[in-house]
C-alpha cells in the first residue's frame, strides 16, 4: 500500500513540480502564439462587434500595404547596420582589453555599463547628442561630419542615427562574451604561432578567429534576434518617422494593434514576426549541428 | 630600442588610444550626469560642456515635483522584485524536474519549454494584451509581471546546474529523511547560489528597464514603472528643449541601478557572462 502511494508518488510529482511554470507558459507563450494564428483570419477592429473570418485576406493586404514594406526595408537595414558593426566592435573592444593591466577593469566598465541602461534612458540623453545646432556632436563633431544637421528629422540619416546609438547601447555586453572566449584560447597556441614568425593579422586569421566561431554565432544570433525587437528607441526618438522611414516590425504592431486599433492585422503582424524569430533559431540551430560534425 | 622600454611605450599608447576610445563612449552619459546640476538659466552651446558653473539641484527639485518618482520607483520595485520572487520558485521546481526526475515525455516537454527563449514575451505584446485585458489586469502591477512569471531562460540555467550536483549529496539527505522538497532546499539551492544570483542579476536589470510592455498595460499613474514615467517626462519637457531637467530626470531613474552596480560591478559582469555562456 505504502509502496504503490510512493510509487504514484513519483510518477505524479515531476508535473506538479512543472505545473505553476506551465500555466504560465500556456497563458503568455503558446496560447498568444495560437490565438495571433487563429486570429489573423479575421477582419476585426476596436469598431466592429463580431469580427469575420477573412481566410489570408490579412497576409494578402499586407503584400500590398506599403508602410509594411517600408518597415520591411527599415528592419531589413536596421538588421544589416547593426548586426555586424555590434559584433565587430564588440570583438574589437574585446581584443583591446584582453590583457592584465590595473586600467583594465575600469576600461571594461566604461564600455559594459550602457547595457545596464535603461533603453528609454539612453534614448533621451541621445536625443540631445542629435540636436541640431547645440546638442553633442553639433558641438564637438561639427569639423568632422559638419554642424546644422537634423539627424532625426532626416529621412535618410535617422535610421542610422537610432542604429548608431543601438550598437553604442549593446556592443559591451557582447565584448564579454568575446572576453569569456578569448579567455577559453590556449596561450601555447600563439606562442607556437610566434615561433613560426606569425604576424598578428596572421594569428589571428587562423587562431583567434576561427576558435571564437562558437561565440560569433551565439552574438549574431542574439543580436539579430534582438534587431527585429527594437522599439523602446523607436518610440521616444522619432516614433516612427520621418515619413515611416524609422518604423521597425515591434513598433507597426505596437501601431497598428494600440494606435489603429486593426486587430486583425495586429495579428497577422505577430505571426510574421514569431515567423521571423523561429527562422532565425532554425538558422542558428542548423549552423550548429553543422559545426558539431565539423569537429568529430 | 630595447625590448623592455618598447613594451612600455606599447603599454603607454595602448592606454592613451583605449582610454580615449573609453572616454568617448562614456562621454553621453557624463555628460548627462553633470547637465543634470547645471542650473536652469544656462543655455546656448554651453549646455553641451561637462563643466557646470555654480552647480545647483534646482532640476532635481523640478523634476521630482514634476513626475511622480516614488510611486513610479515603488510600482518598479514591486514589479521587479514580484517577477523574481515567483521565478525563483517556479525555476527551481521545473529545473528540479528537468535535471533529477524520470518521467514520460521529459525530452519533449524540455524543448517545449525552451521555445520561450526563441519567442521573447515582447514579440506577444499584442496577443497578451487582449488576455490582460480579458482578466481585467489592465492598470495593475500585476498585469505587468504575470507573463514574467515563468523563465526557460531560468529554468535551463538552472537544470545545467542541478545537474551537476553530486549524487551522493542528495542520497544522504534522503537518508536523514528529508523529503524532496527539503532536500531541494538543503542540498540543490545552497550549491546553485552563484546561478541564483547571475540570474536574479539579469532578471532584475532587465524587468527594470522593460518599457513597452508596462506602457500598454498601463494607462495611469497608479501601476507605472519609472521608463514608463521617464518617457512622458522626456516627452513633455523635450518639446520645452528643457535638457537640463531630462538631464535630472534620466539620472534620477538610472541611479538605483547604477549604485548597485557600483557597489558589486564583478558580480553584475561575471552574471551577464555566465547567463551568456550557459544561455
Amino acid at each position: 500500500m505504502a509502496l504503490r502511494r510512493g510509487r504514484r508518488r513519483r510518477r505524479v510529482q515531476p508535473f506538479l513540480f512543472l505545473l505553476p511554470s506551465l500555466v504560465f507558459l500556456a497563458a503568455f507563450t503558446y496560447y498568444p502564439i495560437l490565438a495571433s494564428l487563429e486570429r489573423s483570419l479575421y477582419r476585426a477592429s476596436a469598431t466592429v462587434a463580431h469580427p469575420t473570418f477573412i481566410g489570408l485576406g490579412n497576409y494578402a493586404a499586407l503584400g500590398t500595404d506599403p508602410i509594411f514594406r517600408q518597415v520591411l526595408e527599415n528592419s531589413g537595414q536596421f538588421l544589416i547596420g547593426t548586426v555586424p558593426v555590434t559584433v565587430g566592435v564588440a570583438l574589437a573592444l574585446a581584443l583591446l582589453l584582453n590583457r592584465a593591466h590595473v586600467l583594465t577593469t575600469p576600461f571594461r566598465t566604461a564600455f559594459f555599463y550602457p547595457t545596464l541602461l535603461p533603453l528609454v534612458g539612453a534614448a533621451a540623453i541621445w536625443l540631445f547628442v542629435y540636436t541640431p545646432g547645440y546638442g553633442l556632436i553639433d558641438v564637438y563633431l561639427r569639423r568632422i561630419v559638419g554642424g546644422g544637421t537634423n539627424w532625426l528629422g532626416s529621412p535618410t540619416l535617422a535610421l542610422p542615427a537610432v542604429m548608431i546609438l543601438t550598437v553604442w547601447k549593446n556592443a559591451g555586453y557582447y565584448m564579454l562574451f568575446y572576453l569569456a572566449g578569448l579567455q577559453t584560447i590556449s596561450a601555447e597556441l600563439y606562442e607556437a604561432a610566434r615561433i613560426e614568425g606569425a604576424a598578428w593579422a596572421q594569428q589571428f586569421r587562423a587562431i583567434t578567429w576561427p576558435l571564437l566561431g562558437p561565440t560569433t554565432l551565439f552574438v549574431v544570433v542574439i543580436a539579430s534576434i534582438n534587431a527585429f525587437q527594437a522599439v523602446d528607441q523607436i518610440f521616444l526618438m522619432t516614433g516612427g518617422g520621418p515619413d515611416n522611414r524609422t518604423n521597425l516590425l515591434l513598433f507597426y504592431i505596437y501601431q497598428v494593434g494600440f494606435q489603429f486599433f486593426d486587430l486583425g492585422r495586429a495579428a497577422t503582424l505577430t505571426v510574421f514576426l514569431l515567423a521571423v524569430l523561429m527562422a532565425i533559431a532554425a538558422a542558428s540551430f542548423g549552423f550548429l549541428e553543422r559545426r558539431v560534425h565539423y569537429e568529430v | 630600442m630595447g625590448r623592455r622600454p618598447r613594451r612600455i611605450l606599447g603599454t603607454w599608447l595602448w592606454a592613451l588610444v583605449v582610454g580615449a576610445l573609453a572616454f568617448i563612449w562614456v562621454f553621453p552619459l557624463l555628460w548627462a550626469f553633470t547637465t543634470s546640476f547645471r542650473p536652469p538659466g544656462q543655455l546656448g552651446t554651453e549646455i553641451a560642456s561637462l563643466w557646470v558653473h555654480h552647480p545647483s539641484l534646482a532640476n532635481f527639485t523640478e523634476a521630482w515635483s514634476d513626475a511622480p518618482f516614488l510611486r513610479l520607483y515603488y510600482n518598479t520595485a514591486v514589479v521587479v522584485f514580484g517577477i523574481l520572487g515567483v521565478q525563483l520558485v517556479t525555476t527551481t521546481l521545473a529545473a528540479y524536474a528537468f535535471a533529477r526526475m524520470e518521467f514520460w515525455g521529459r525530452d519533449l516537454l524540455f524543448r517545449v519549454f525552451l521555445l520561450q527563449l526563441m519567442v521573447a514575451p515582447s514579440a506577444l505584446i499584442f496577443p497578451n494584451f487582449q488576455t490582460i485585458r480579458s482578466l481585467g489586469l489592465l492598470n495593475t502591477r500585476l498585469g505587468i509581471m504575470i507573463p514574467y512569471f515563468a523563465s526557460a531562460f531560468g529554468t535551463f540555467l538552472l537544470r545545467q546546474t542541478f545537474r551537476s550536483v553530486p549524487r551522493d549529496l542528495e542520497d544522504a539527505a534522503v537518508i536523514d529523511g528529508c523529503g524532496t522538497l527539503q532536500t531541494i532546499w538543503n542540498v540543490f539551492l545552497p550549491l546553485a547560489k552563484p546561478t541564483l544570483v547571475a540570474f536574479s542579476i539579469v532578471s532584475v536589470v532587465y524587468h527594470y528597464n522593460e518599457f513597452l510592455w508596462p506602457l500598454i498595460i498601463t494607462d495611469t499613474e497608479r501601476a507605472r514603472t519609472v521608463t514608463v514615467g521617464l518617457a512622458s517626462f522626456t516627452q513633455s519637457a523635450e518639446s520645452g528643449a528643457q535638457w537640463n531637467l531630462i538631464a535630472a530626470g534620466t539620472v534620477i531613474v538610472i541611479l538605483p541601478l547604477l549604485v548597485i552596480f557600483v557597489l558589486f560591478q564583478r558580480r553584475f559582469v561575471e552574471s551577464f557572462m555566465y547567463s551568456g555562456l550557459k544561455g
